[in-house]
């Protein structure tokens, strides 16, 4: 395994807004996510989520407001902030290996199969990624993100593509990985229960703002018990615009068509 | 037997063996006189004893070194100007309308002014096959650059990969496939460009072999001349596939025909 002396960072949203044209998408957003927190942040699709994690990785300028990585302003693409996107976004041009190895600054190929060998794919990493399946791209792209010890991860929907099956897989290698390396990671998704599985805390985005702020306070590993249907219920209710007395109501709703 | 038949690895040689077998027949026949068409034997006598006295060699020789040094040349250009306008959008502005309307002057009309600039000797046809080959290289270049994966150059820039690496590791790799089309339209541009340079004025060449031969009304040497033209475009043509092969093993088309080989053999 690595050598990991770095962790996680500190990351603080200060009063953040984004307008794309005349369109806002973001308005005043404000966030601290201490170091080494897992962070899922939740909404429909189109509410900002994935625009607020570019703003992040450095990939797109605030309109207003600032943001601050371990103590320092983001202004730009950062090497210490990895992202994993929705498709893998490997090289088809490049073995697997290869790919791990490319973005590396100074590092040996035994390093690259050494990132290899932690997400399991050591027996890979002479195949062209098109033969792999979706799951294994992922996980290529996790090992190519973990290589530069990141301090903050940002993940971009990077599960939701997969079939139910390798998704708890690869949910449960993420979480492992988090736990050894303890970075800060930020995790886009619109899937709650996978939310409230992995975060420490799960925000919720509306309409550009923040809406739900809770943390999830289940101990690890997380079994699908009644407190966690708990939390899921919660954010799926907020997310929903519903509270009890009008679920039963809009179930027979549902029923009447 | 049938299935045998058409699987065999010769199965694309039968239909010209058929041909030719045709040909020999209706001449051998009379049935072509062979004042309009020699018979397939009389041309491997022409061929025969042109490599006897090393002429043919010479004339193939100085007609591959024209469309070898045009190549390299046009298409080194074409490649470098595609390179420069796919990736900036200034150079493009400038550049691009021009190169397009040299493009439609089909550039074998330059031929009179192209002999008046160069006279008749080796310049002006490594010139026109400059010309020639040029286009396709510069127009797939640039498209390739263009039409690489924009997911994949943003993630580049997200792991740090910066100007000199993200073309070496993401661009230019991802723009190859494209840039092999041009070769490929190339080469045919190439030899096309050749015939009608060499026809036109040549003292060497397989061009000049015809030309020469048509004044003697040596009709085996002039079908010779075509045939061998024939057989130097397939040529080019099975390298620029056997360098598609090579450059683009990751694609999956190739992935599979390796897969598929490796099942055969077993």
């Amino acid at each position: 395994m690595m050598v990991n002396t770095k962790s996680g960072a500190r990351l603080i949203v200060d009063h953040v807004s984004k307008h794309f044209g005349e369109t806002p998408v973001l308005q005043d957003v404000t966030l601290d996510i201490p170091a080494g927190q897992f962070v899922a942040i939740v909404g429909r699709s189109g509410c900002g989520k994935s625009t607020l994690l570019r703003l992040i990785a450095g990939l797109e300028e605030a309109t207003n407001g600032s943001m601050n990585l371990a103590g320092s302003l983001i202004a730009g693409i950062r090497e210490e902030t990895r992202m994993l996107f929705q498709d893998a976004r490997l090289l088809p041009w490049k073995s697997c290996v290869d790919n791990v190895s490319v973005v590396m600054k100074s590092g040996t190929r035994e390093q690259a199969l050494d990132s290899l060998r932690q997400v399991g794919l050591a027996d890979k990493a002479e195949e062209w990624p098109s033969v792999l399946s979706g799951g294994q791209r992922q996980r290529v792209a996790l090992a190519r993100a973990l290589t530069g010890t990141p301090s903050l991860l940002l993940l971009d929907e990077p599960l939701g593509a997969l079939d139910a099956l390798t998704r708890l897989d690869m949910q449960g290698l993420i979480e492992d990985i988090w736990k050894e390396r303890l970075f800060t990671a930020i995790l886009v998704t619109h899937d709650v229960s996978e939310a409230v599985a992995l975060a420490d805390r799960v925000i919720l985005i509306e309409n550009g703002s923040i809406a739900l702020d809770i943390h999830i306070t289940l101990d690890r590993p997380r079994e699908r018990d009644n407190d966690f249907v708990y939390f899921e219920r919660l954010i799926l209710d907020r997310l929903l615009e519903r509270n009890s007395g009008e679920r039963k109501h809009a179930r027979d709703v549902v029923y009447s068509i | 037997m049938w299935k045998k038949l058409i699987n065999s690895r010769f199965a694309p040689a039968y239909v010209p063996i058929l041909i030719l077998i045709v040909w020999q027949l209706l001449g051998q026949f009379e049935w072509i006189s062979s004042r309009t068409m020699p018979t397939p034997l009389k041309v491997a006598e022409a061929a025969y004893k042109l490599t006897i006295s090393g002429d043919l060699f010479r004339y193939i020789w100085s007609s591959s070194q024209r469309a070898f040094i045009g190549f390299v040349i046009g298409g080194g250009i074409g490649f470098l100007l595609g390179l420069l306008n796919g990736m900036s959008q200034t150079a493009n502005r400038l550049l691009d309308s021009t190169v397009q309307m040299i493009r439609n002057v089909p550039h074998l009309a330059l031929i009179p002014l192209v002999i008046l600039w160069f006279g008749i000797g080796e310049t002006s046809k490594i010139f026109l096959v400059i010309l020639g080959v040029f286009f396709p290289i510069y127009l797939n270049t640039v498209h390739g650059i263009r039409s690489v994966d924009s997911g994949l150059i943003e993630m580049g820039r997200v792991y740090g990969l910066r100007r000199s690496a993200l073309y070496r590791h993401v661009i230019l790799p991802g723009a190859v496939s494209s840039i092999l089309v041009g070769v490929r339209y190339a080469l045919g541009f190439m030899w096309l460009t050749l015939i009608v340079a060499e026809t036109i004025s040549a003292n060497s060449g397989i061009g000049y072999m015809a030309m020469n031969a048509r004044e003697f009304m040596r009709l085996d040497v002039v079908v010779l001349a075509i045939i061998l033209y024939a057989i130097l475009g397939k040529l080019s043509d099975t390298a620029a596939k056997l360098l598609e092969q090579a450059l683009l093993s990751w694609h999956p088309t190739y992935v599979r025909q390796k897969s598929v080989k490796r099942r055969g053999t077993q």
